[in-house]
């Protein structure tokens, strides 16, 4: 009640001289539109740098088969073969933190074109999806192979810019065939310059085709060049493709043929829906320990791990660029932080000069009211209050200029801005702050005048 | 009952290294209903006598009771609250806020303590007031808008909203003409008349002193004279 009073004396005394009111307001009020403003497109542009890192890959995990182990002798990352595609589908529908997942089947080989030929660093066997996890959907020419293509085995290609300056030399790869290990197949589209990854690899040096047809009729056909990804089991996708049958392979061959006995004792398991890896992105960077959680749950109940078996999947994230987008949006949170900081402060000083002139200039006023019974906090507080309204109002006046000038800025120049709601509840709360800190200085020392000399002030 | 009981106060103001009394060692006591005049030269300590008696200044030595209670050991907030309650102010530049209408002046002393008034309450008691005082018409002028007459009878709407049992008119009319201070006079003898408030007046005009049935000449610090009775003789209606 008492409390209520005081309010309504304060809002008295500011709507008896609102220009001054208004004049101190404002300093509030640029500060916190400033602010907002800053904040708001400060973000936008935050989360556009964070969009074009991520691009990168930086969301990226990769889902490898674990190692496997003969007789102590570790064969090394994905030797082993525990991945299938219906473990990929499975994680894209019931990983919530996972965007999306395409598997990878590897493998490597000459390409022939006319009477060219190359020898892409990357060739995989992949479906649709991958594009979409490498933010990789905008193709240079052409179009992707379909989710149809990659369950008909069909015997078509994406190529890589490198790859199309290499084979084809100004021409147009659409339509046209290349050879891969004497299997044809036809280029679709080309994808779009992505340029060296972190490690310098040329990312552009790639062919992507559908993961079935390089399962089952490239890499399978020869055992020495996928590793151990395929095995003695591949004589059956051998008698499909007959084309292996005219030119003989000539690989190299490192180990010795198992004999019987070293076959039974390292039975290697025979799944044709086996793949090399699983690509897949998580939802935002935030989300990619969950993401990976979530994933290593799944794979280990699919798989049916007793609780004290190690995993028979490795999961690797891009640690490296991971930290990288984490220091960036930390470095300009920061930035925009500060620049906040120094707007309000101003602001709050602004607020205080205007506050002492009043006082002095209300000097009498304070007088007559302490000689008609105000105590030295009614005082206080009533100048405190009139800082704090002058301050709230301030600062809701602010939100709305900030949220104009930021969308007036993401209208006419087409810059990305954000609605930053930890800004505006900031800033609200900031203001309240403001007028307390930089009220109470005013108001204390109006509180102290002796009410004899203030009522003889001229 | 005495409402004012005043014993050997002295105010001493330290200039640097200089004791200046201001107040030598005042005795007095007021009535309750009386009207008196403090009447002194510049200088004569007259002022510094009000704030004490006024519970705006405490005295550096002395005893002051008002309505029997010792009031110079009080804090600051208390006498705030004691001026509230009991004392009303008239001061010689009115002292109104600016930009605040008559009637929103007059409640003002109910913004700190309501004596149990709603705001309607308050607002009906300042209406009242004003028409007492001859201002229905003007309640929602604002100062500017009105004359230094009308813009002291609105001070003393104010002074009164608190049913104060001592009014402290500090020259209540050096800043009016004779006709006007005439008629602020005789308003006071009123409410002294009708409701019994105790007046006091400081002044150094005799004129305006003799308004007072008792006047009190302050000189150098000390009481120089204390006359009761004649002044009404003189009494403002009678004037020529």
């Amino acid at each position: 009640m008492k409390f209520l009073r005081l309010i309504r004396t304060a809002i008295r005394a500011l709507l008896r001289n609102i220009t001054r009111a208004l004049l101190t307001m404002l300093g509030i009020v640029i500060g916190i539109a400033a602010v907002i403003a800053m904040m708001e497109i400060g973000q936008g542009a935050s989360t556009a740098i964070q969009r074009t890192i991520s691009s990168m890959g930086s969301n990226t995990l990769l889902v490898m088969p674990g190692a496997q182990r003969s007789g102590g002798v570790s064969m090394g990352a994905g030797s082993n073969l525990t991945l299938t595609e219906s473990d990929c589908d499975a994680i894209v529908r019931e990983c919530p933190d996972v965007r999306q997942a395409a598997v990878i089947v590897r493998t490597s080989s000459q390409v022939i074109y006319g009477n060219r030929n190359w020898t892409p660093h990357d060739l995989y066997g992949t479906s649709p999806d991958y594009l979409d996890v490498r933010d990789w959907q905008n193709l240079a020419e052409g179009d992707t192979f379909s989710d149809r293509d990659v369950r008909n085995g069909a015997k078509v290609c994406l190529i890589g810019q490198t790859v199309k300056r290499e084979l084809f030399q100004g021409e147009s790869p659409i339509g046209k065939e290349i050879r891969i290990r004497n299997v044809t197949f036809r280029v679709v589209g080309v994808l779009s310059q992505k340029g060296a990854n972190l490690m310098g690899m040329d990312q552009d040096d790639i062919i992507l085709a559908p993961w079935t047809t390089i399962r089952y009729r490239i890499s399978n056909q020869r055992s020495s060049s996928s590793g151990s990804s395929s095995s003695s089991s591949s004589s059956s996708s051998n008698s499909v493709n007959t084309l292996s049958n005219l030119y003989p392979s000539t690989g190299v061959v490192l180990y010795p043929e198992k004999s019987a006995v070293q076959q039974a004792d390292n039975p290697m398991p025979v799944r044709f829906a086996n793949v090399d890896q699983i690509i897949l992105a998580a939802r935002s960077a935030a989300s990619i320990r969950t993401a990976m959680s979530q994933i290593t749950e799944l794979l280990r109940e699919r798989h049916r791990l007793a609780a004290d078996e190690d995993d028979d999947f490795q999961i690797r994230d891009m640690t490296e660029l991971t930290n990288t987008l984490a220091s960036t949006s930390r470095l300009m949170t920061r930035l925009l932080l500060f620049v906040a900081l120094i707007s309000l402060i101003v602001g709050g000083v602004g607020i205080m000069n205007i506050m002492l002139v009043s006082v002095t200039e209300r000097t009498r006023e304070i007088g007559l009211r302490m000689a008609v019974g105000a105590r030295t906090y009614d005082i206080l507080l009533q100048f405190l209050i009139e800082a704090v309204i002058l301050c709230l109002l301030g600062g809701i006046i602010g939100i709305a200029l900030g949220r104009g000038a930021s969308t007036i800025v993401s209208v006419v120049l087409r810059w990305p801005t954000q609605i930053s709601v930890d800004a505006i509840v900031l800033s609200v709360v900031v203001a309240c702050a403001v007028g307390m800190v930089f009220g109470f200085y005013p108001a204390w020392r109006a509180s102290r005048l002796d009410p004899i000399e203030a009522l003889r002030y001229e | 009952m005495d409402l004012i009981q005043l014993h050997d106060i002295w105010k001493i103001y330290r200039l640097g290294d200089l004791d200046v009394p201001v107040l030598k060692g005042i005795t007095l006591t007021v009535a309750q209903g009386e009207t008196v005049s403090l009447m002194g030269a510049s200088g004569s300590g007259k002022s510094t006598l009000m704030n004490i008696l006024g519970c705006l200044d405490h005295p550096t030595s002395g005893q002051y009771l008002l309505e029997g209670r010792d009031v110079t050991k009080l804090s600051v907030n208390e006498r705030a609250d004691l001026r509230n309650r009991k004392i009303g102010f008239v001061f010689q530049n009115f002292n109104l806020l600016a930009r605040t209408s008559a009637l929103e002046n007059v409640v003002l002393p109910l913004e700190y303590h309501h004596h149990g008034l709603t705001r309607h309450e308050s607002i009906e008691r300042a209406k009242r007031l004003l028409d007492r005082v001859g201002l229905s018409d003007r309640m929602h002028h604002q100062p500017s808008q009105l004359s230094g007459g009308q813009q002291q009878r609105v001070a003393i709407a104010r002074s009164l909203i608190n049913e104060p049992s001592i009014l402290f008119a500090d020259e209540p009319t050096g800043n009016l003409d004779s006709r006007t201070s005439g008629e602020i006079l005789e308003m006071f003898q009123q409410l002294n008349a009708e409701d019994g408030i105790t007046i006091m007046l400081v002044t150094h005009d005799p004129d305006v002193a003799h308004h007072a049935r008792r006047v009190i000449h302050i000189r150098d610090g000390c009481v120089d004279g204390d006359l009761v009775g004649h002044a009404t003789v003189a009494g403002g209606g009678e004037r020529p």
